[in-house]
């Protein structure tokens, strides 16, 4: 499962452009999903005169801050497609990019504690046997052979009762994604612009024709709006609303250890996610603080309640020592699904609402909100993301399979 | 952790709260007439402020009662807790939109109510 060192960067990574007067396309957001946007732009669709704008340095809010979760046993078929299709890509992207960002599919189980986790797991398994998704229903002691440093006994609180299991999920050096995208993004021309806030759009009646921005203003044909905690703050200042929340969401991870656990294990339940680094450090994280905040930073009840569900699954961890801890702020839907499409702002585009869990979803985000740029309409795997669900009805309500209660 | 004056309970711990979103949300006064346009704004749209913000919290493990609070959502300061129904305080150098910046009460400081959103449910 472990490697000894983490793969060597190339000597090139991106040139740090000053902002040119206009461009053909402007993504807003310098996080995983505009950079896979920005790539697929200009791999699939020809668009090389373009820009990301980054308000600080690349890849530096939930994209430096995530635990690196990759799976796609999502319940519903829509979700399930996109996140199957993103999962498929990951599969792909370490050639395709030329830079090894260890993807390391080693599993994910979702642990299930009640007979309502029990059965709503098996359906969840079904589900996903349908739609191709590789998932597996675990009886306890088949969770005990593949993660034996798990308390699988029977009297704990909330006793492990069998799990889902997704053998081709895993984990990926994020980091090391951004980047990856990043010098491809480079090499294709693309501009990455970073310490450059949009703090203002310019529109010609209900078109947008260009950003103000803390390096001066841009025309531009196209905005792209990938700025996940702060979409709907960009959206106000464009004149429309979005469904979305912003909330804090905390991880950390321990000290270095031997390589103990083989896979990844997540507790909806007991709500505690823990998985072991490429370098050895376990990797925690939990729930969204309950109120809306912008502070980069969680609820220290939060940790201690997660803590405590660790330790109780894994106790061997007793003794293992907080490194550090760190929040993200994460825009929540009231569905638990990403918005990726139209606004009512003529050329402006939106993908916001990843929530918790935008981390996997990122190369299907970037396809998608790239297809939906170039081309006005949304791609077949973004429609039912639209944000017109919201007032038809048609809601993809993925709390259950989320993971993360929020 | 936040620390929380229960109108009625006293400074308690977070924990012992819960959050209930944006405050003065009023029901559809005619139901029967809204399009869906305007269901989606009621059901599904909030106000996502990056600055003062007026929200919902109720003392659960406590009096279990529901009161208002006026809270900076970049620095988590604080700087209001008013009663259900009364409109949302003026806060010196704010305007009623709550961006973000300019000078908040201390808890418990005396408030204007000059606010024009008045108290609807
Ligand atoms: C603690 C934590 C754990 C998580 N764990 C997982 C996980 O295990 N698996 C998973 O799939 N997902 C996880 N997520 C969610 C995932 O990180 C996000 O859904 C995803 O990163 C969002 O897309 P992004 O990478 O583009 O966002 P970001 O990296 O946040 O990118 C948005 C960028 O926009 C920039 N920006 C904002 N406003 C402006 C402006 N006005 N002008 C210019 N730039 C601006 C920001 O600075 C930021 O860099 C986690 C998130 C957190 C916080
Ligand atoms: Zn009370």
């Amino acid at each position: 499962m472990s490697v000894d060192h983490l793969p060597e960067h190339p000597d090139f990574l991106w040139r740090n452009p000053e902002p040119k007067k206009s461009y053909d396309a402007v993504i807003v957001g310098g996080g995983g999903h505009g950079l896979a946007t920005a790539y697929f732009l200009a791999k699939n669709h020809g668009m090389t005169n373009i820009a990301i704008l980054e308000k600080g340095w690349l890849a530096g809010g939930n994209m430096a801050r995530n635990t690196t979760i990759i799976r796609s046993n999502y319940l519903w078929d829509e979700s399930a497609a996109i996140y199957e299709h993103a999962l498929k890509l990951w599969e792909i992207l370490p050639e395709e990019l030329e830079y090894d960002f260890l993807f390391s599919q080693r599993g994910v189980m979702n642990l299930a504690h009640t007979l309502g986790d029990v059965r709503e797991s098996m359906r969840r398994v079904g589900a996903n046997r349908l739609n191709g998704v590789d998932a597996e229903w675990l009886e306890p002691d088949q969770v005990k052979e593949l993660c034996p440093i798990l308390n699988t006994s029977d009297n704990i609180r909330y006793p492990v009762m069998g799990a889902t299991y997704q053998p081709r999920a895993g984990i990926a050096k994020h980091d090391h994604v951004a980047w990856a995208f990043a010098r491809k993004c480079d090499e294709l021309g693309v501009d990455i612009i970073q310490n450059c806030e949009v703090t203002g759009f310019i529109k010609d009646g209900n078109r947008v024709t260009g950003v103000k921005t803390t390096r001066g203003t841009i025309n531009t044909e196209k905005v792209g709006l990938a700025a996940a905690g702060h979409s709907s703050v960009l959206a106000e200042m464009a004149g429309f609303r979005l469904p979305i929340q912003s909330h804090p969401l905390q991880a950390l991870v321990s000290e270095l250890h031997e390589p103990v656990h083989p896979t990844v294990v997540m507790s909806n339940h007991v709500h505690v996610y823990v998985s072991q680094a490429h370098k050895g450090e376990l990797v925690m994280g939990a729930g969204v603080d309950s109120y809306n905040g912008y502070g980069q930073r969680g609820s220290f009840h939060v940790i201690e309640e997660q803590m405590a569900a660790a330790v109780e699954l894994f106790p061997i961890f007793a003794r293992a020592h907080v490194l550090r801890t760190w929040g993200g702020i994460v825009d929540t839907t009231l569905d638990a699904s990403p918005i990726v499409g139209v606004t009512p702002v003529e050329n402006m585009f939106v993908n916001c609402g990843w929530g918790t869990g935008g981390f996997k979803g990122t190369p299907a985000a970037g396809l998608t909100f790239a297809h939906t740029i170039a081309t006005g309409a949304p791609h077949e795997l973004n429609a039912p993301f639209a944000l017109e669900r919201f007032e038809t009805g048609a809601l993809i309500d993925e709390h259950g399979a989320a993971a993360v209660a929020h | 952790m936040l620390l929380i004056s229960c109108p009625n309970c006293g400074p308690r711990d977070e924990t012992e709260f819960h959050y209930g979103g944006q405050a003065h949300v009023p029901y559809p006064e005619n139901p029967n007439d809204l399009t869906d346009r305007e269901w989606a704004e009621y059901l599904f749209y909030r106000e996502n402020t990056k600055g003062t913000f007026a929200e919902r919290w109720v003392h659960s493990t406590g009096c279990r009662q529901w009161f208002n609070m006026l809270r900076d959502t970049v620095s988590y300061d604080i700087h209001s807790i008013y009663a259900m129904g009364s409109p949302r305080p003026d806060i010196a150098g704010q305007s009623a939109q709550g961006q973000a910046g300019g000078p908040g009460l201390a808890p418990g400081a005396p408030t204007t109510t000059t606010s024009p959103e008045g108290a609807q449910k």
